[in-house]
C-alpha cells in the first residue's frame, strides 16, 4: 500500500477561546500524517492530546494555522462532506439502549443514506464487511448495552469503517480495556492501516504498546510542542529517554522499552542458561539486586535447564558469609527462598 | 427473539380503532352498537338524540383524545431523545407552564381589570383561553429556543427549562391570590385537563393543525437517530447539532403548545408512551418509535378518556388523574417485565 501524505498541519495553534481570553494549549505545530500508517499520539494528561484530536476532527476551530486534509483546507469542508473523509472513535460513552450492533454500525452509513436514513442493500453489505474486518460478526444482533467495553470499542471502530473514510481518529481507544484487548485493538488498527491504506491517528496512554506497534509516534508535552518520529529513531535520539523521564522509570535502548528502575543495593553474578538467567535477573530486580553476567560479585548463581525441562540453580558464595547458604534448587521461588536473608 | 414490527403496528392500529369505537359506544346514555356504527358512516339513527350524542359529543371528544394523545407522545419522544434524558417529557421545558400562564392571565386578570370574567363568557371565553394558551406556550418556547442557541450543554438547557416552568408557576400563584374565587375555580378546572372541552368547530381546527404538525415531526427521524449517538458522533456523521436541536425542540414545543391550548395540561402520556414503545418494540430506531408512539399515545388517550367517562363517574373524573392512575401501572408493569426478561437471558 502506498504511503501518501493525507494530513498536513502548518503553523497550528490549538486551544480554547473563552470569555476570559484565549487559552493556548499548544502552538506552532507543523507536521504531516501519512496513509497506510498507524500514528500514535502520546503525552501526559493535560498535554493537549484531546484538544489536538478535537481540532483535527473539526470539532474545535484552531486558534491559528491551517489543517489540510487530502489537500483541502479543513474549514472549507461542508459538514456532510467531512463526514465522508474523517471517521472518529471517541471517549464519550454512549448510553445506547435497545440498539443492535448492526444498527449502530449502520449509523456509520448515514452520510451516504437518504432522507429517512434507510440502508440500501449495498449499505448493508458494507456494514457486514465492516463487522467482518473487525471480527465481530457473531455480535451482529446483540444489543449494544450487553457488550463489554472491548467489544463496544470494536463496534465503534466498525462504525468508523462503515463510514468509509480515508482518515480515522481515535481518542484513547485502549482506555478501560484489559491488556489482551488493548493489544488486540491496536493490532487491529495497525492491520487496517496497512491493508486498507487508511490514515489512522490515535491518542493513548499505553506507552509500551505504542512503542511496539506504532509506525510513527507523536510526543506531546505541555510547553514543548510536538516531536514526531518512528519509535526507533526517537529511541536512538534519546528523545524517548528524556521525554518520560521520571524517578523510577528508565528507558532501555536495547529493547526500546521502558522499565521500572531502582537503585541497586547489591549484586549477583549470573552464569549458565540465558533464559533462566533472565528470569533470575527479573526476580532479583524487585529487591533492588542487580543480577548480570560478567560482573564482579561474591555471590553467584549458575542456572541449568535439565533435559526434563526443569531448571536448576546452584548458588555459591566466595565470601562464605553465613547469610548466603549454598545449595541447589529447582525453581525461581526456591532460589528466592534460599537467598531470603541475602535479599533483605 | 425479535418481535415482528409489523404485527405490533397492526395491533396498535386495531386498538385505536376499537377504542375509538368504544368511546362512541359507551357513556351515560346507552346507544346500541349497530346504531353507533350506522351514525358513524353517515346514516340516520332511529333516535335523533342518539345521533346528537354520538356526533356532537362523543365523536369530537374521541377525536380530540386521539389527536392529543398522539401529539403529546411524539413530542415526549423527541424531548427524551434530544435531551438524552428518560425523564424528559412535554412539561419539562416549561412549555405547558407557558400555556397555563397564558390562560391564567386571561382567566384571572380579566375579571379584575375588565370587570367581566372571561370564564363566564361561554364560547367567546373558551376561544380566548385557547388563544391565550397558545400565545403563552409559544412565548415560553421562543424563550427556550433563544436560550438553546446560547447554551451548549443539554443538561443546562433542561434545567433552565425547568426553572422557567417554576417562574411561570409562581406568577400563576400570585395571580391566583389576587383573583376572584370563581375565576380561580375556572382556572383550576382548566388545569385538570379534558378532552371534552373542545367544542364542534374548534375540534376540526385542532385536528387540522395536528394533521399538519404530526407528519412534519416525522421528517426528523434521521436527525433523532443520529442524536442518539451523542453530540460528537452525530456531528462526525455530518449532523449540524445546533440546528438539529433547534428543529427538534421547536417541533416538540409547538405540538405541546397546541395540545395544551385545546385540552389543558395533560400529564404523563408524553413521558410514558415513548418508554412503553421502546419496551414493546425493543428498538431505539425512530423510524419505528415515531409511528409507534403516535399510535400508542392515541390508544392510551382514548382508553383514559373512556375510563374517565365510565358509568358512575359521569365525566367527573379529570383526565389528568386517569392518565396517571391507569397509565402509570401499565407502563411500570411492561418495563418491569422487560427488565426481567433481559436479566433472565
Amino acid at each position: 500500500m502506498k504511503r501518501e501524505e493525507t494530513i498536513r498541519i502548518s503553523g497550528l495553534s490549538i486551544g480554547y477561546r473563552g470569555k476570559h481570553g484565549i487559552k493556548t494549549v499548544a502552538e506552532g505545530i507543523s507536521k504531516v500524517i501519512r496513509s497506510g500508517e498507524l500514528t500514535c499520539l502520546l503525552g501526559e494528561n493535560g498535554a493537549g492530546k484531546s484538544t489536538l484530536l478535537r481540532t483535527l476532527s473539526g470539532f474545535l476551530p484552531p486558534l491559528s494555522g491551517e489543517i489540510y486534509i487530502l489537500g483541502k483546507s479543513l474549514n472549507s469542508y461542508r459538514e456532510r462532506e467531512l463526514a465522508t473523509v474523517i471517521g472518529v472513535v471517541l471517549t464519550e460513552k454512549t448510553n445506547l439502549q435497545n440498539m443492535t450492533v448492526a444498527e449502530l454500525v449502520g449509523m456509520g452509513r448515514s452520510p451516504y443514506t437518504g432522507f429517512w436514513g434507510r440502508l440500501s442493500a449495498e449499505d448493508r453489505r458494507k456494514v457486514d464487511d465492516a463487522l467482518d474486518l473487525v471480527g465481530i460478526v457473531p455480535l451482529r444482533d446483540r444489543m449494544v448495552q450487553t457488550l463489554s467495553d472491548g467489544e463496544r470499542q470494536k463496534v465503534m471502530i466498525a462504525k468508523a469503517l462503515a463510514q468509509e473514510t480515508p482518515v480515522i481518529f481515535l481518542d484513547e481507544p485502549t482506555a478501560f480495556l484489559d491488556y489482551p484487548s488493548k493489544v488486540e485493538i491496536l493490532h487491529l488498527l495497525h492491520r487496517l492501516s496497512r491493508e486498507m491504506g487508511k490514515t489512522i491517528f490515535l491518542s493513548t496512554h499505553d506507552l509500551e504498546l505504542a512503542l511496539q506497534i506504532a509506525d510513527q509516534l507523536w510526543l506531546m508535552a505541555r510547553g514543548r510542542g510536538v516531536t514526531v518520529g518512528t519509535p526507533e529513531d526517537l529511541a536512538l535520539d534519546g528523545v524517548l529517554d528524556t521525554f518520560f523521564r521520571r524517578k523510577g522509570v528508565a528507558f532501555e535502548k536495547q529493547t526500546g522499552l521502558y522499565r521500572i528502575e531502582s537503585e541497586y543495593r547489591s549484586a549477583v553474578r549470573l552464569s549458565g542458561d540465558p533464559v533462566a538467567c533472565e528470569m533470575v535477573r527479573k526476580a532479583l530486580r524487585r529487591d533492588a539486586i542487580r543480577a548480570d553476567f560478567d560482573i564482579e560479585a561474591p555471590v553467584s548463581v549458575h542456572a541449568v535447564i535439565n533435559p526434563d525441562g526443569k531448571p536448576s540453580f546452584t548458588v555459591s558464595d566466595a565470601s562464605q558469609r553465613p547469610s548466603v547458604p549454598s545449595g541447589e534448587v529447582h525453581s525461581v521461588a526456591g532460589l528466592l527462598d534460599l537467598l531470603s536473608e541475602f535479599r533483605s | 427473539m425479535k418481535r415482528p414490527v409489523a404485527v405490533g403496528m397492526i395491533l396498535l392500529g386495531v386498538s385505536i380503532f376499537l377504542l375509538f369505537f368504544l368511546n362512541l359506544l359507551l357513556g351515560s346514555v346507552s346507544v346500541p352498537a349497530g346504531q353507533v356504527w350506522k351514525i358513524l358512516w353517515g346514516g340516520e339513527a332511529e333516535n335523533a338524540i342518539w345521533q346528537n350524542i354520538v356526533l356532537k359529543s362523543r365523536f369530537p371528544q374521541a377525536l380530540t383524545a386521539l389527536v392529543a394523545g398522539a401529539g403529546l407522545s411524539v413530542a415526549g419522544l423527541q424531548m427524551q431523545t434530544v435531551f438524552r434524558n428518560p425523564l424528559a417529557g412535554p412539561s419539562v421545558l416549561g412549555v405547558s407552564s407557558g400555556s397555563s400562564l397564558g390562560v391564567a392571565f386571561v382567566v384571572l386578570l380579566s375579571g379584575r381589570l375588565g370587570g367581566v370574567a372571561l370564564s363566564r363568557l361561554g364560547y367567546m371565553g373558551e376561544f380566548a383561553m385557547t388563544v391565550a394558551a397558545i400565545i403563552g406556550a409559544l412565548a415560553i418556547m421562543a424563550l427556550i429556543v433563544w436560550v438553546a442557541q446560547k447554551v451548549r450543554g443539554n443538561v443546562t438547557l433542561l434545567i433552565i427549562g425547568v426553572m422557567i416552568g417554576y417562574v411561570a408557576t409562581a406568577i400563576i400563584g400570585v395571580l391566583k391570590f389576587f383573583s376572584a374565587e370563581e375565576d380561580v375555580r375556572a382556572y383550576v378546572v382548566w388545569g385538570l385537563g379534558s378532552f371534552a372541552r373542545v367544542s364542534g368547530g374548534q375540534v376540526m381546527t385542532f385536528v387540522i393543525i395536528m394533521a399538519v404538525l404530526l407528519p412534519l415531526s416525522f421528517l426528523l427521524v434521521k436527525t433523532l437517530n443520529l442524536l442518539l449517538l451523542g453530540d460528537g458522533y452525530a456531528r462526525n456523521l455530518g449532523l449540524n447539532i445546533r440546528r438539529a436541536r433547534l428543529w427538534v425542540i421547536t417541533c416538540a414545543g409547538v405540538l405541546v403548545a397546541i395540545v395544551t391550548a385545546y385540552c389543558g395540561p395533560i400529564s404523563f402520556l408524553g413521558l410514558a408512551v415513548p418508554h412503553l414503545c421502546r419496551g414493546i418494540f425493543r428498538t431505539s430506531d425512530h423510524r419505528i418509535l415515531m409511528p409507534a408512539s403516535l399510535m400508542a399515545g392515541a390508544s392510551l388517550a382514548l382508553l383514559c378518556n373512556l375510563i374517565a367517562r365510565m358509568p358512575g363517574f359521569e365525566g367527573a373524573l379529570p383526565v389528568n388523574s386517569v392518565t396517571a392512575l391507569i397509565g402509570a401501572p401499565v407502563v411500570a408493569v411492561v418495563l418491569f417485565k422487560r427488565r426481567k426478561e433481559d436479566t433472565g437471558e
